[in-house]
């Protein structure tokens, strides 16, 4: 026939996507430097829906990107700066080579940089995009400020990183829109409702982070390179959005009070002043000196009615709630015990509205002394403290953060020195219908809802729910295990020939009580839906197998966690029993 | 005069240093090289050879003259290429380049000249030949001048491959000569031939000397291609002839031979040594071994005693002159070690004390511009990153199709219960959790780490995995594809389809109520008499047992004489009988049971019978019960070829269908007559084996279900009229709707067809009800009620509707699950049937039962 014979992988998929190292050679990149770039951008691989097709018929395993992507990687000024580096390390190792060290000073100066500024804002064309985004930012940032100043990378990084965070937190502390603080084994989570996007970020602990020999610290770097000009645009606008001052200044108020008396004894200023702020105890200066006065946003009343009036009335409850919430520990004079993370605890506490001071020893910028008589909680993380004062509480660390998280303070009796602390709970978890709830998060609640806490019959109510449950289903397995019981009485009988009457036992929902009937319809219903199952077409019949699968398991989870917990309780029930016998 | 020379010689060593370092290393090669030509002494062996004598003139100490090589042999000549190098350097300055002659017209097509000449200075002659050369073996010699008293070799860069000549010509100042003539040959002395000449003691010529290997005069042509003459008595009578190195043949036919440098004619001697003066010279003359025949001036050279001399030191490899020490100490004009002391011992400069003037000045124009604030220290570069508004402007426009295109990445799970540094004592793992988690796979774990409890915040470690994580989740950021996945959020209930409620389909049988009890084997087949009031069954126990309905006793029992596999009751109202199959025999019975009247009318219709006048010979026999057979009931026998598996009556109760499963032949199913005692079999041909038959309850059609086809036969017309597919590996049962349209097909894999014959030959619903083979199907008579029974011991009865309306399709409702039969020897429900005129199903098992489900 006539026409061009039609040649295989020339169109449709096959040119929609291109591999890994066909688009490095299409750049005229270094794979170090093709990483490097997409990092930088954002570029990553798309797995093509027909992989063969796209492979052009071969099965081995490659990384494909968009080609449209490749292609917008092309005009990327960056890419110039990438080569001009290279050329510069040629130089430089040459001039080395020669020992040439004139050279060598002047090509270190004339080191070619790039920004990213551009990057950024083609990436995050709205700054809510760009807020969405920070999660990742964040934990890396903080990361990266915990991180010794030798080695693994620059020590500006180090710095910068360490600067933004605390910016962070002093934005975070000033906006009051902490919201959730979880203490886990890895780490601190702390989530902010910031311009109404959640973000949630991962304090690593305050220790020297054994270095692993697995990790490419080179690919963090760049991750680090594109999130510290991130945060720190998305600080700038932060700042301006509570009219501070950027880069942060400390109140002048708040900087008079802090000049200790033998400051010029503990670091030079440009040094200390990153500390100051990072102690987190003075408020900031702002642009335009405004009154103390909050002012109370108001949600304007707009005439509304049914559901809008619904909402409009959810929603100012909620920020009642919140409102109480940022006014948390408004009024309480904490003091920090050195033994206790002082910038998580300092952070959360003024977070929520809170004077805090600690050790002048631990750390710039306590503002009182132990020895402060209106001090009202002290934070101590030891078994037990030599001097007490009398009009204090002495709590342990963990009562903040559930405060926090339960939106109230919660009664400090729990927290008190040498007691055995009740579980932490994640914030994070919401619990739907099916899944296994805690009984300390069901107190809370009830707590929270201004009951008073009766744990025993809580408990014992949610037991009796389970059972019931479990009954139901399981009726109709009884039942038809009675009639095959009765079935094979009967037939044995007749093989023996041996009549019996035996007074048989009314079933009592055969008498016709309310109930029974209740009982006999579920079981109707239960069949009809049984014979409707069996009329399923096979698709959907196997979608509703692995929706009733994934249902099972989680409520075969949740059974066994209530399991262990039943069994916990048992065993500690019988040793309180114990001891009480052994001390009768 | 004397330091003139060695200035002279000093510029040229410096300038020929590179080159001097190669010749003895070049020389070494020739031997090994020219180890060939003895081998080939045949004039083949001329085919490649080149002539290519350097020669150097040196008229007193001052004329350098290099004649080309001649080439012997006219083949030859094509890609000859005649080269002369002359150079001529009269006492004064004068240099002469003497053209390429070229006498013969056609032969020198791709002749070359390249004539290239250096002056030396006084005194000194130096050739340079060119360096390029077009033969493939060659390669120039490049003649190299030696300090006085010692020798110049021409180094000749060569390549030895093929047989080359190539006499290296040293010239000697004051007075003495030397040659370096061509190595190779000079190796085998006995068989050289070669001569030179030294007239007058200084005169010198390298001569060229082929390889003699056979005493022919070509082979013997010892050419003297270079003369020098260096005596200036010798000069006045210097006959040099400039021809170049061609063949002298070509001169043959005219008296002269050449032409000397004053471009005068060389005349060729009176008369030519013909081979007896040849001949007698030899004889005669004593020198004739050292006489040398100069072809380019026809005339005969004697060499001196100093030449023969040379001549032999060279052949043994020796140096030309005698005097001349080749083991003298080399001196270094430089040490290769660092001495203490420096090479000039001159004091230093004044000016070296004294400051620069200049430089006061410009050190005290930049002092100046420092003062004045003109030249500033250099800014130190901007380290730290300048943060500004970058979205001051939010541009709409700068949302571009990628950024709706971009997928977002995943954010990090947030942490549950589980990763609480004091988590509720539930979500810890217990010992054997524990060891089961340290033993899977990282990516198999359902937690990435282990759950821990800390009594107080102050006990919590570092997470050892935090930068591993971080980075894991930057690998993620970057190399993982991403995709949007649309989740299934569907409500499950929602799958199940909306169905009527079987409330509103009854009536159809609900509970058991009645299990006949009697036979000791498995019941094969049940079948229930048109009236209804009677059930017949046959079982493994080789007995046919007949049962009232409502009451459950057993009426009769029949013993057969094998299991009974098929038993099936008349459907005629008016008939009482019973086709019971076992073994290869079709027993019809008449039960005596129910009115008396029928049982009567049954018996005059069998014994009616009239022979007919002509026998034909039938595949079955027929045979008349009597005797004691007859009072237990059996009226006929049908004795088959093959095992019966089937029987099945006809609507009308004059046919019976009987089915003898074989897989090789033709004669699988046949049909009786009752009334005629005649039977036929229908089919011609094998289409497969055959499972079940069935009549249709209206219309002359026959439906054949082989193992995956059930094919339906138009018996009038003889011909198939459809087969369907039933999609089953394996058909067990078949039924008939009685409004003969639709069709239920159970198979041994667990699978339910419902045919509609009008809308398609593929299954218009596949039910997929029990959880093992299905045994039996039927349809109520009435009722729209089919059932199945099968190996999972239930009976499952569907609503089964079929509307008078041919655009509605068929409705099937599942409607009750029906318990009750023990499974045995993994058999459970073998048949089921219906009651013909109640909503009750009968179902036969493997127990030994049939049970009554109302």
């Amino acid at each position: 026939m006539g026409g061009l014979q039609k040649k295989k992988y020339e169109r449709g998929s096959a040119t929609n996507y291109i591999t890994r190292n066909k688009a490095r050679k299409k750049l005229q990149l270094s794979l170090a430097d093709f990483r490097r770039l997409c990092i930088l951008k954002g570029i990553y691989p798309h797995e093509p829906k027909h992989k063969k097709k796209v492979n052009k018929g071969s099965t081995a395993p490659r990384t494909f990107y968009l080609l449209k992507d490749i292609r917008f990687l092309l005009h990327e000024p960056i890419v110039r700066k990438f080569r001009e580096y290279k050329v510069f390390v040629r130089k430089l190792r040459k001039a080395y080579g020669k020992a040439e060290w004139t050279a060598v000073e002047r090509l270190r100066d004339n080191k070619p940089g790039y920004k990213l500024d551009h990057i950024i804002k083609e990436r995050y064309p709205t700054f809510i995009d760009a807020l969405r985004d920070i999660d990742d930012a964040l934990s890396m940032c903080f990361l990266f400020s915990t991180f010794a100043r030798t080695g693994k990378c620059h020590v500006q990084t180090i710095t910068l990183c360490r600067r933004l965070t605390v910016e962070w937190m002093n934005y975070v502390v000033t906006s009051r829109s902490l919201r959730k603080v979880f203490i886990s084994i890895k780490g601190i989570y702390y989530q902010a409702e910031v311009l109404g996007q959640l973000i949630t970020w991962l304090v690593p602990y305050q220790f020297a982070h054994d270095h692993p020999t697995d990790v490419d610290y080179r690919v963090m770097a760049t991750f680090t390179e594109m999130y510290t000009t991130l945060f720190g645009f998305i600080n700038f606008r932060l700042y301006q959005t509570l009219n501070l001052v950027y880069p942060p200044k400390l109140d002048s108020k708040a900087e008079s009070e802090l000049k200790a008396e033998h400051e010029e004894d503990y670091a030079m200023d440009s040094e200390s002043y990153l500390e100051k702020l990072s102690a987190l105890s003075a408020s900031l200066a702002r642009v335009v000196a405004t009154a103390e006065e909050e002012e109370e946003n108001q949600l304007d009343q707009f005439p509304a009615d049914g559901e809008d009036l619904e909402n409009m009335e959810a929603r100012e409850k909620e920020q009642k709630e919140q409102e109480a919430q940022n006014r948390l520990f408004e009024g309480l004079k904490f003091f920090l015990n050195r033994e206790v993370p002082r910038e998580s605890l300092a952070f959360i506490l003024r977070c929520f509205g809170a004077e805090v001071s600690w050790d002048k020893s631990l750390c710039i910028g306590g503002t009182y002394n132990v020895t402060d008589e209106t001090i009202t909680h002290q934070i101590v993380d030891r078994p037990d403290i030599d001097k007490q004062y009398i009009n204090r509480y002495y709590i342990q660390p963990q009562w903040v953060f559930d405060s926090v998280n339960a939106k109230m303070r919660l009664p400090v009796e729990d927290y008190f020195l040498g007691v055995t602390l009740p579980p932490h709970l994640s914030p994070f978890v919401e619990e739907k219908d099916g899944d296994y709830v805690p009984p300390e998060k069901l107190k809370l609640m009830a707590l929270q809802r201004g009951e008073k806490h009766e744990e025993e019959e809580d408990d014992d109510d949610d037991d009796d729910d389970e059972e019931y449950n479990d009954e139901v289903d399981d009726e109709d397995l009884t039942e038809e295990k009675n009639l095959k019981k009765m079935e094979d009485q009967r037939s044995q009988g007749k093989q023996t020939l041996a009549v019996k009457v035996t007074p048989g036992k009314v079933k009592p929902w055969e008498t016709g009580s309310v109930g029974n009937k209740v009982r006999l319809e579920k079981e109707e219903k239960a069949e009809e839906k049984r014979l409707a199952i069996m009329m399923m077409k096979k698709k959907e019949k196997y979608l509703y197998d692995k929706i009733m699968f994934g249902k099972k398991r989680t409520t075969r989870e949740a059974n066994k966690l209530a399991a262990k917990r039943k069994a916990h309780e048992d065993t500690s029930k019988a040793e309180k029993k114990q001891k009480k016998a052994k001390k009768q | 005069m004397r330091l003139w020379n060695e200035l002279s010689y000093f510029t040229c060593w410096i300038s020929h240093q590179a080159r001097l370092c190669t010749p003895p290393t070049r020389l070494c090669t020739p031997p090994t090289r020219l180890c060939t030509p003895p081998t080939r002494p045949g004039p083949a062996l001329y085919s490649t050879h080149q002539a290519r004598p350097c020669s150097v003139l040196h008229p007193p100490g001052q004329a350098l003259l290099c004649t080309p090589p001649t080439r012997p042999g006219p083949a030859l000549y094509s890609t000859h290429q005649a080269r002369p190098y002359s150079v001529l350097h009269p006492p004064g300055q004068a240099l002469l380049c003497t053209p390429p002659t070229r006498p013969g017209p056609t032969l020198y097509s791709t002749h070359q000249a390249r004539p290239y000449s250096v002056l030396h200075p006084p005194g000194q002659a130096l050739l340079c030949t060119p360096p390029t050369r077009p033969g493939p073996v060659l390669h120039p010699p490049g003649p190299v001048l030696h300090p006085p008293g010692q020798a110049l070799y021409s180094t000749h860069q060569a390549l030895y491959s093929t047989h080359q000549a190539r006499p290296c010509s040293v010239l000697h100042p004051p007075g003495k000569a030397l040659y370096s003539t061509h190595q190779a040959r000079l190796c085998t002395p006995p068989t050289m031939p070669g001569s030179v000449l030294h007239p007058s003691g200084k005169a010198l010529y390298s001569t060229h000397l082929t390889v003699p290997g056979l005493i022919q005069p070509i082979c013997f042509s010892t050419r003297l291609l270079t003369r020098f003459s260096l005596s200036p008595s010798f000069l006045s009578q210097d006959i040099r002839n400039t021809v170049g190195n061609i063949p002298m043949e070509w001169y043959q036919d005219y008296p002269h031979i050449g032409y000397n440098l004053d471009g005068k004619k060389i005349f060729k001697p009176i008369r030519n040594k013909d081979e007896l003066d040849e001949f007698l010279d030899k004889m005669e003359n004593p020198d004739y071994w050292r006489t040398v025949h100069d072809k380019t001036t026809a005339s005969d050279i004697r060499l001196s005693d100093e030449q023969v001399d040379l001549v032999h030191r060279l052949q043994k490899g020796q140096f030309g002159d005698v005097n001349f020490n080749e083991y003298e100490p080399s001196v270094d004009f430089f040490t290769n070690e660092v001495m203490i002391h420096p090479v000039t011992n001159r004091p230093q400069d004044k000016r070296s004390f004294i400051p620069s003037l200049i430089e006061k000045e410009k050190v005290s124009k930049l002092v100046h511009a420092i003062k004045m604030g003109w030249i500033k220290p250099r800014k130190p570069k901007e380290t730290t990153p300048q943060y500004y508004d970058l979205w001051a402007k939010e541009d709409p426009n700068a949302i571009l199709g990628r950024h709706k295109m971009h997928v977002p990445a995943p954010k990090m799970r947030l942490p549950g219960h589980e990763e609480s540094y004091n988590p509720p004592p539930e979500y810890l793992l217990t010992e054997e959790e524990r060891m089961a988690w340290e033993q899977q796979d990282a990516e198999d774990r359902k937690l990435p780490f282990l759950p821990q409890k800390h009594s107080c915040l102050r006990a919590v470690p570092a997470f050892s995995r935090f930068i591993h994580e971080r980075f894991e989740r930057c690998l993620d950021l970057y190399l993982c594809p991403r995709q949007r996945k649309m989740r299934v959020n569907v409500n499950p209930e929602d799958l199940i389809p909306k169905l009527p409620k079987p409330k509103d389909l009854q009536p159809f049988p609900t509970t058991m109520s009645l299990v006949y009890i009697g036979h000791s084997s498995l019941v094969r087949s049940i079948s229930a008499s048109p009236t209804g009031q009677w059930l017949v069954s046959g079982s493994d126990d080789c007995t046919v047992r007949f049962w009232e309905v409502n009451t459950g006793r057993c009426m009769k029992t029949l013993e057969v004489g094998g299991a009974v596999k098929s038993v099936a009751w008349n459907p005629n109202p008016a008939v009482c009988l019973v086709a019971v199959c076992f073994e290869s025999t079709v027993l019809l019975l008449n039960p005596g049971l129910g009115d008396r009247l029928v049982v009567s009318s049954t018996d005059q219709l069998i014994t009616s019978y009239e022979p007919p006048e002509e026998d034909k010979e039938q595949a079955v026999t027929w045979a008349l019960s009597e005797g004691p057979e007859h009072d237990n009931g059996h009226r006929l026998t049908l004795t088959h070829p093959k095992a019966v598996k089937q029987v099945v009556w006809h609507g009308k109760g004059d046919y019976l269908a009987s089915v003898m499963p074989d897989n090789s032949s033709n004669l699988q199913v046949l049909i009786h007559q009752v009334s005629k005692r005649r039977t036929q079999n229908p089919f011609r041909k094998n289409k497969g084996l055959v499972q079940c038959v069935s009549f249709h309850p209206l219309r002359p059609y026959f439906f054949v279900a082989t193992q995956r086809y059930v094919r339906v036969y138009n018996l009038i017309k003889q011909e198939l009229t459809k087969k369907l597919m039933t999609n089953c590996k394996w058909i067990s049962s078949m039924a008939i709707h009685p409004g003969g349209d639709n069709l239920i097909c159970g198979s041994y894999d667990c699978r339910l067809a419902w045919f509609d014959l009008d809308l398609s030959t593929k299954p218009y619903k596949m039910l997929r009800h029990h959880k093992k083979a299905l045994r039996g199907v039927a349809y109520h008579k009435h009722y729209p009620l089919f059932a199945s029974g099968a190996d999972d011991g239930s009976v499952i009865i569907c609503h089964g509707m079929v509307y008078n309306d041919l655009l509605q399709n068929p409705l099937i409702v599942p409607v009750k699950v029906l318990k009750g039969h023990q499974i045995t020897h993994d058999l459970g429900v073998l048949d089921v049937t219906f009651h013909p005129t109640q909503p009750w199903v009968f179902s036969s098992g493997a127990d030994a039962t049939i049970r009554l489900f109302t």
